[in-house]
C-alpha cells in the first residue's frame, strides 16, 4: 500500500509540474472567461451605434408614427421630399437610411424599401416589419367595422408558455424545465466523455513511455505490476481532478473579476433589464393602450429556468457524476493501460484503440439522442450496459430516472470495472515485458491465460 | 552455504520452452556468472529470481527460505536494458526508486549522498536524465540498484556502455560490495570479465544448463591435455606419438607452441624432448580462456 502511494505521488507530481499542464490549467479558464465576457462587451458597444432613419411614404399617409423609436434607432417622418434627390444626400443630412413605404404594402408584402449605405442589422429590420405587420393587421380588422375593436384587441392578446411540472415519487410537484435538463444532460455527458477519454489516453501514453524507456523492468522488480498500473491510473485521475477543480475555480474567479472591472456591475443589469422593457413598450404601442404594467414573458421564463435549476436533483447528480467518473474512468483507463502495455510505440495503438473508442462514441451519440427522448429503449439499455452507462446515465438523470435503474446500472458498473481491471492487469503484466513483436488480439488472449 | 538456490526451474511461454529444469546454487559472498548465448533463457531466469514472472515449476530459496514477495527488498537488479525516466531529475528519480525498495526518504537521502560522493556524480543531482550521456545514466542506475544494500545483487551486462575507466570503477565497486557481504549474480557476454570476477558459473544454452562449476575447475578441466611451450628464438618442433602440435607461432623473437598430449605422458617427459630442440623459456598447462570454452561448448551442441 505504501509503495502504491509512492507511485501515485510520482505520477501526480511529475504531471502537475509540467509546463504544459500549468499552461493548460491557466489558459483554458481565460478562454472560457473570454467566451462569457466578449459577447457581453460587444452587446454593450452596439448600444452606442445610434441610427436615424428617414421614413417616406409615397402618395399616402397611412403609417405616420407607426414605427416607434427604439433605443438604437430614431424614425423621422418626412413629407414632401423629392425622393430621387433625397436618395443622394440622406447621408449628408445625418440619416442612416431611408425607408420608403409604397401604398401597395397593404396587399404586397415587399412594397417597402430600406435604402442605406451599410447592411442594416437584423434587429432593426425585425422591428420595422413587426410594427408594420401589426398595424396593417389592425387596419384590415378595422375595415370590418367591429365595434370596440381596441377593447377586443386587448382582451384577445395572449401569450402561451407551457409550465412543465414533474411529480416525484412522494407525489410532490416540482417545477422543471426541459431546457435545463437538456443543458445538464449535454454538459454532463460531454464532460464524462472528455474526462474518460483525455485521462484514459494519458494512462496509455504513460505506460508506453515506461515500456519504451525500459523503466518498467526496474520498477516491477520492486513492486507488483498491478500496483504500478493502479498507481499510475489513480495518479492521473488525481491530476484530472486537480485540473478540473482549478478550471472551475479560475473560470469563476476570472469571470467575476473581468465583469466588475470591464463592465461594472451596473452594465450587466442594465442590459438584462432594458431588454424586457423594450418589448413592453412595443407591445403597448401596437395595442395602442396606455401603459399597463405587465410581467414580460422573458422575465417569467427566466425565473422559471432559475427555479428549475434549483429543483434539479443536485445531490443525486453530483453523487452519480462522481461514481460514474471514478468507475468509468477506472474501466477505460485499465483498458488503455493494457493497450499501452501491448505495443512498442504510440502509432501501433491504432488497431486496439478503435474497438475501445466505439462504445464511448456510441455512448455519446445515445446520450445526445437521450435529450430528445430520455425514456427510449436505446437510452434505457445503454444506461445499464457498463461500457456506455457512465455517459448515457449521466445524460438521463436530469430528466428523472427510477432509483432501481440507477441501482442496477451502478451494480453492473462495479462488477464490470473489477472484471476489466483484473483482465487488464493480466495483459499488462505480460505485455510490458514483451518487446519487438507486433501484438495481435490473439496474442493478448494468450497472455490472459498465462499463469503468474 | 548457498545464499540463493534455484531448483529444477522450468518456464514455458506458449509453445516455447524458455527454461528446462535449470538449477543454480550461488554460494554466500561470491560472484556467480550466468552465461549463455542470446536467447538462451538467462533473462527469463533473472526475471524469475526477481519475481517479475513466476516459474511453471521448480523452487527458489533465498537464505535457505522459500523466496517470497517481501524478498524484493533484499534483491537489487540492474537490467540489461537500462531504464530511467528521461524527463525526471536524477536526484528525484534515485529517491523514487529507493522508496520503491522500501527505504524511508531520510535514509535514502543519506545513502544517496554517500554514493553520489563516492562516484563523483553529485553535480548531476538536479539534471534531467535526458541531459546525461549513456554512461552517466548507467552510473546513476548502478547507484539505484545497490542503494538499499541488498543481500543479492543481479547485474545484467553491467559494463556495456562504460568507457574503460568507468568500467574499472564499477568493477571495483562490485568487488567492494562482495567484500562487504553481498552475493552477486552476474550475467554477461564479456568472458574476460568472467575470468576476472566470477567464482562460479552456469552456462545455459537453449533453456538447459550445459556447463557449471567454479571458473578455475572448469578451465583446468578443459585444459587437461594442452600445454604452452615457449622457446627463445625461432624453434620448430614436430609432433610425435605422444603429442600433437596444435599451433606454432613466432613472435617477439619467441616461439610459442601449443601442444596436446595424446597418450598417457607426464609433463616431465614432454619437457625432456623439448629441451633438445632449443632453450625453453616457459612451460605451462594451457588454460583455455572462458571465451574458447564458451564457443566450444555451445558449438559442440549445434
Amino acid at each position: 500500500m505504501n509503495k502504491i502511494s509512492v507511485i501515485i505521488k510520482r505520477e501526480y507530481v511529475t504531471r502537475v509540474r509540467k509546463k504544459s499542464f500549468i499552461i493548460m490549467t491557466l489558459l483554458a479558464p481565460l478562454l472560457m472567461a473570454a467566451i462569457v465576457i466578449v459577447p457581453t462587451v460587444l452587446m454593450m458597444n452596439q448600444k452606442g451605434d445610434f441610427k436615424k432613419i428617414a421614413v417616406i411614404e409615397e402618395k399616402s399617409d397611412l403609417f405616420k408614427g407607426v414605427i416607434k423609436n427604439t433605443k438604437d434607432a430614431e424614425f423621422v417622418y418626412l413629407d414632401n421630399v423629392n425622393l430621387n434627390e433625397f436618395k443622394t444626400k440622406f447621408e449628408q443630412e445625418g440619416y442612416y437610411g431611408v425607408l420608403i413605404i409604397y401604398p401597395e404594402i397593404i396587399n404586397t408584402p415587399n412594397a417597402i424599401d430600406l435604402i442605406s449605405k451599410k447592411q442594416p442589422p437584423i434587429g432593426l429590420l425585425e422591428h420595422i416589419e413587426r410594427s408594420l405587420e401589426k398595424n396593417i393587421e389592425k387596419q384590415k380588422l378595422a375595415a370590418y367595422s367591429i365595434g370596440d375593436l381596441d377593447a377586443i384587441m386587448k382582451s384577445i392578446q395572449t401569450d402561451v408558455s407551457v409550465q412543465t411540472k414533474k411529480l416525484d415519487d412522494l407525489g410532490n410537484v416540482q417545477k422543471t424545465s426541459t431546457g435545463i435538463s437538456m443543458a445538464l444532460a449535454y454538459i454532463f455527458g460531454l464532460l464524462m466523455y472528455m474526462l474518460v477519454f483525455i485521462f484514459g489516453s494519458q494512462v496509455m501514453r504513460g505506460v508506453i513511455e515506461e515500456k519504451t524507456s525500459r523503466v518498467v523492468e526496474v520498477i516491477i522488480s520492486s513492486v507488483k505490476p498491478i500496483e504500478l498500473m493502479m498507481g499510475k491510473i489513480v495518479g492521473i485521475a488525481l491530476v484530472g481532478l486537480t485540473q478540473f477543480l482549478m478550471w472551475v475555480i479560475l473560470t469563476a474567479g476570472i469571470t467575476t473579476v473581468l465583469k466588475t472591472t470591464l463592465l461594472g456591475n451596473s452594465g450587466i443589469t442594465e442590459i438584462t433589464q432594458s431588454m424586457p422593457q423594450n418589448m413592453m413598450t412595443e407591445n403597448q404601442a401596437v395595442a395602442g393602450q396606455a401603459a399597463v404594467q405587465e410581467i414580460s414573458p422573458e422575465l417569467i421564463e427566466f425565473t422559471r429556468l432559475f427555479d428549475s435549476a434549483l429543483n434539479q436533483p443536485w445531490l443525486l447528480i453530483i453523487f452519480a457524476f462522481i461514481f460514474y467518473f471514478i468507475t468509468g474512468y477506472l474501466l477505460y483507463a485499465s483498458v488503455f493501460a493494457a493497450i499501452g502495455s501491448a505495443v512498442d510505440n504510440e502509432t501501433e495503438t491504432q488497431q486496439f484503440m478503435l474497438p475501445v473508442t466505439i462504445p464511448i462514441i456510441i455512448g455519446l451519440m445515445v446520450a445526445m439522442g437521450t435529450m430528445q427522448n430520455p425514456e427510449s429503449p436505446v437510452a434505457f439499455w445503454c444506461s445499464l450496459i457498463p461500457l456506455t452507462s457512465p455517459i448515457v446515465m449521466m445524460a438521463r438523470i436530469p430528466f428523472g430516472v427510477p432509483y432501481w435503474q440507477i441501482g442496477i446500472s451502478m451494480l453492473l458498473m462495479v462488477v464490470t470495472f473489477i472484471f476489466f481491471v483484473w483482465m487488464a492487469a493480466k495483459i499488462y503484466r505480460t505485455g510490458i515485458l514483451m518487446y519487438g513483436k507486433k501484438t495481435s488480439w490473439k496474442e493478448m488472449w494468450k497472455w490472459l491465460r498465462y499463469s503468474g | 552455504m548457498a545464499l540463493f538456490e534455484a531448483k529444477n526451474v522450468s518456464k514455458q511461454y506458449g509453445t516455447q520452452l524458455a527454461l528446462d529444469n535449470v538449477s543454480i546454487a550461488v554460494p554466500q559472498q561470491s560472484i556467480y556468472g550466468l552465461l549463455g548465448p542470446n536467447g538462451a533463457g538467462k533473462t527469463t531466469l533473472i526475471r524469475i529470481i526477481n519475481q517479475i514472472t513466476g516459474p511453471d515449476s521448480g523452487e527458489l530459496f533465498l537464505d535457505g527460505k522459500k523466496l517470497c514477495p517481501e524478498d524484493v527488498q533484499r534483491i537489487g537488479y540492474l537490467p540489461e536494458e537500462r531504464g530511467l525516466y528521461k524527463k525526471m531529475k536524477v536526484g528525484e528519480q534515485a529517491l523514487y526508486f529507493a522508496q520503491l525498495k522500501g527505504l524511508s526518504k531520510a535514509e535514502a537521502m543519506k545513502r544517496l549522498k554517500y554514493w553520489f560522493n563516492k562516484l563523483e556524480i553529485t553535480d548531476w543531482w538536479g539534471k534531467k536524465v535526458e541531459e546525461l550521456s549513456k554512461g552517466m545514466a548507467q552510473k546513476v542506475q548502478f547507484v539505484t540498484t545497490v542503494l538499499h544494500e541488498p543481500k543479492l545483487l543481479i547485474f545484467d551486462e553491467p559494463f556495456t556502455g562504460f568507457d574503460p575507466v568507468n568500467a574499472k570503477i564499477i568493477k571495483n565497486e562490485i568487488l567492494f560490495l562482495r567484500e562487504r557481504g553481498a552475493t552477486i549474480i552476474f550475467s554477461t557476454h564479456n568472458m574476460e570479465s568472467v575470468e576476472e570476477l566470477c567464482d562460479n558459473i552456469t552456462l545455459i544454452d537453449k533453456a538447459k544448463t550445459i556447463l557449471e562449476g567454479s571458473v578455475d575447475e572448469i578451465r583446468t578441466k578443459w585444459a587437461a591435455n594442452e600445454y604452452d611451450l615457449v622457446f627463445d628464438g625461432n624453434v620448430k618442433i614436430e609432433g610425435n606419438g605422444h603429442y600433437n602440435i596444435l599451433d606454432q607461432k613466432f613472435e617477439n623473437n619467441k616461439s610459442i607452441v601449443r601442444l596436446k598430449t595424446t597418450g598417457d605422458i607426464k609433463s616431465n617427459e614432454i619437457l625432456q624432448t623439448a629441451i633438445k630442440s632449443g632453450t625453453v623459456i616457459s612451460f605451462n598447462p594451457a588454460l583455455p580462456s572462458m571465451n574458447e570454452i564458451f564457443i566450444r561448448v555451445v558449438e559442440a551442441r549445434n
